[in-house]
């Protein structure tokens, strides 16, 4: 039985959907939002090592949950059903929030180059790297409505990098860590340009929130203090008081409903009882993240439309990406750690472009506050892997290593893709995301390169050893998932336009990620909000101007 | 609801008890075995090793929870390295002296890779995870690491700047 009709249904209240919901709202729109995880309060945060959105060693804090959400995932070695909490899930958080309730909240806004990769670069055999259809410029207001609206604290004055803005960022860094005191000088020593790192989290009380406290349990938990912000303690809540929006959680949509005509009237979906709802809309608005939105799209198949909606020339699910993360670790000669959170402090855009030979690069920043069980990965491949080695070094360097971080911007590639299995479902019969290919090979090379650049500034701190971690060519996904609809003005080449609509059908949104046609060198978080203002903001206009013909 | 939920979770827990010793997923012998290993993966010495951390008691409880689909793993493994034991020193694993274990586990590290490298993940979360998991008995190895616990909460920390 169809339920009451509303203008807008909103699929995914992550980063994306968050954004759309409260400017539709706010434009007088009727809005239902569907999500399929739970809303977790900051009573939630638990501080369990084991079980966060960051280490899944016992599943994921904050979804989706391992006994209902599988996924085939195709590498050299074939084919196989991963979980959540594996490896090579490429999972985002589900919950109210999406990847925003749990994540360590850094808000990068993209250089201009980031969206004019092609210009810059030239062709990349083997990539489809592209620019945006849109520039710096476009997004630039947005990004600064983000800041303001939901609340950047940081301070880039140093960054002689970065895009113009309009706007400082409306909150103070917080004070130094140890850390920050050891890379700050080195980095000066070195001629680069460090500078406090941009966090969607509150420095001091703004918007009705307190201020962060500084705790050991940041990125993979949810924040006690409701300090970091993401869409659920910001955007959403706003929605909701407006009157207009209606939040359905635990509610997985199966599928967009297409007319005759091959237009959407609305999604199909499974409500918190497994009944098979119709929620019949004027628009459909696709915020799944990247993966989940493009498994969306190919699972709503339609005699118009055989291959899904939006996938006339085949781009839907192409070119997953991510960031393919560069570590660096140097171990000191005193301590370094002061249990301080977030931890993540200082950060230079040096390497972000303009490497010799190289197409792209990646901000450096350090690394977030580590937890013991987490610090496993940070041993060097020259200490025994167990026995009375691995212990002592565990011991000893545990305080005394400095971790710094690179995510390197990726060569989109055609064959990294999200289709449907035609075998495996999910726990409501849905059949569920495939995951195949790789990374391409000049990523890789990228890597290396900016891994030295991060061994450097470590040794210039002061390291007395250093190694480092780079990615192989295994598929890239994740947290920072993205790409796979691609924004464009050529339906040939493209999944949605400028405007994020499909090209193939007037009234159906892909509103996150999954839009951008590279993904920067950066956390995308920041991005994600900001386009999710851009095109609503479109949106509202095109529905405006569709109202006062009819 | 609730209340029938507990009642049976106690029968059954007592059901356990009675007929297959003290361990949910282990055999008291696999126990030993599980216990010998990780000992021999992070051992005591001026701090405690695994076998005080109580990481076999974390193994145990997460084979029978969220790490169930490893049991089989376990089952064979565990077979697996007490069968290497025998063949080599003619006794099975926990009876073998320390350096000999060691022999056993390097071996094993080359020979069944995917359960060697199953058992120190395992073994790893027990001794440096959370004690609300069943390892990490007091604190251990957070204590080894000077890591105050309890940490206070809404503690704001301040230090003299140099300077």
């Amino acid at each position: 039985m169809a339920l009451k009709h509303v203008n807008a249904v909103i699929v995914g209240a992550g980063a994306g959907g968050g954004v759309v919901a409260k400017e539709l709202s706010a434009a007088g729109l009727s809005v239902v939002m569907l999500e399929r995880g739970i809303w977790h309060s900051a009573a939630d945060c638990r501080k369990d090592d084991l079980r966060n959105q960051r280490t899944a060693a016992l599943g994921n804090a904050f979804g989706p949950d391992d006994e209902r959400n599988p996924r085939v995932l195709v590498d050299e070695k074939g084919e196989k059903i991963v979980l959540p909490s594996d490896g090579g899930y490429s999972n985002n958080a589900a919950c109210v929030g999406g990847g925003t309730f749990s994540y360590g909240a850094m808000a990068w806004r993209y250089l201009e180059k980031d969206f004019r990769m092609r210009s810059t670069y030239g062709a990349v055999e083997g990539s489809t790297l592209e620019d945006w259809p849109i520039a710096y410029a476009d997004l630039e207001p947005y990004y600064e409505k983000a800041e303001w609206e939901m609340g950047v604290s940081g301070d880039d004055a140093n960054n002689v990098f970065k895009a113009p803005r309009r706007k400082p960022l409306p909150m103070p860094p917080l004070p130094p860590n140890r850390e920050y005191q050891i890379l700050q000088p080195a980095a000066r020593r070195l001629g680069l340009h460090p500078f406090d790192i941009p966090m969607l989290r509150n420095t001091v009380p703004y918007n009705g929130r307190r201020s962060c406290m500084r705790c050991r349990w940041c990125v993979g938990f949810a924040c006690e203090l409701n300090a970091r912000t993401g869409t659920h303690n910001t955007v959403i809540p706003t929605a909701l008081a407006s009157g207009r929006c209606e939040l359905r959680t635990e509610c997985m949509t199966k599928e967009i409903l297409l007319d005759d005509r091959g237009r959407a009237r609305g999604v199909a979906y499974f409500d918190a009882d497994d009944r098979l709802q119709e929620q019949p809309a004027d628009l459909v608005i696709v915020c799944g993240g990247a993966i989940e939105s493009a498994r969306l799209l190919l699972n709503s198949k339609h005699r118009l439309f055989p291959n899904g909606p939006g996938n006339r020339y085949d781009w839907v699910g192409r070119n997953l990406q991510s960031h393919s993360y560069v570590a660096a670790i140097g171990l000191f000669g005193q301590d370094t750690y002061d249990d301080l959170g977030p931890g993540a402090s200082i950060a230079v855009c040096d390497y972000s472009h303009g490497n010799p030979g190289l197409a792209g690069g990646a901000m450096l920043a350090n690394e977030f506050i580590r937890l013991p069980y987490q610090f496993m990965n940070s041993v060097p491949n020259w200490v025994s892997r167990w026995g009375l080695e691995h212990k002592e070094f565990v011991r000893s360097a545990f305080r005394k290593t400095i971790s710094i971080m690179g995510p390197v911007q990726e060569m989109p590639v055609f064959d990294a893709r999200v289709q449907v299995d035609p075998k495996v479902k999910d726990y409501w019969g849905i059949p569920v995301a495939r995951l195949s290919g790789k990374r391409h090979p000049h990523t890789v090379e990228i890597a290396r390169f900016i891994a030295g650049k991060a061994e450097a500034w470590l040794k210039e701190a002061g390291a007395e050893q250093v190694w480092h971690r780079v990615p192989g060519l295994s598929l890239s996904g994740g947290q920072h998932q993205a790409g796979t609809c691609r924004m464009g003005d050529d339906p040939k080449t493209s999944v949605v336009d400028r405007n994020c609509r499909l090209h193939d059908v007037d009234n159906v949104y892909v509103i996150d990620a999954s839009v951008h046609v590279t993904n920067g060198g950066f956390n995308p978080a920041l991005t994600i909000l900001a386009n999710a203002y851009r095109a609503s903001d479109g949106l509202v206009k095109a529905w405006k101007a569709s109202k006062v013909r009819s | 609801m609730g209340l029938a939920a507990v009642a049976t979770g106690s029968v059954v827990s007592c059901r356990r008890g009675a007929s297959a010793g003290l361990w949910r997923s282990f055999t008291d012998e696999e126990a030993r075995t599980v216990e010998a290993i990780c000992e021999q993966l992070i051992p005591a010495d001026r701090d405690p090793g695994a076998r005080d951390a109580g990481v076999v008691n974390y193994i145990d409880i997460q084979l029978a929870k969220r790490l169930r689909r490893h049991r089989p793993a376990y089952r064979t493994g565990l077979a697996a390295v007490d069968a290497a034991s025998r063949a080599k020193f003619g006794k099975a694993f926990v009876e073998t002296t320390p350096e000999q274990q060691v022999e056993v586990l390097t071996g094993l590290e080359e020979t069944d890779k995917e359960f060697f490298e199953l058992i120190l993940t395992h073994t790893r979360q027990g001794y440096y995870g959370d004690p609300r998991h069943g390892g990490n008995r007091n604190m251990t190895s957070w204590k080894m690491l000077g890591l105050a616990f309890p940490p206070v909460r809404g503690r704001q920390h301040y230090e003299p700047q140099a300077g």
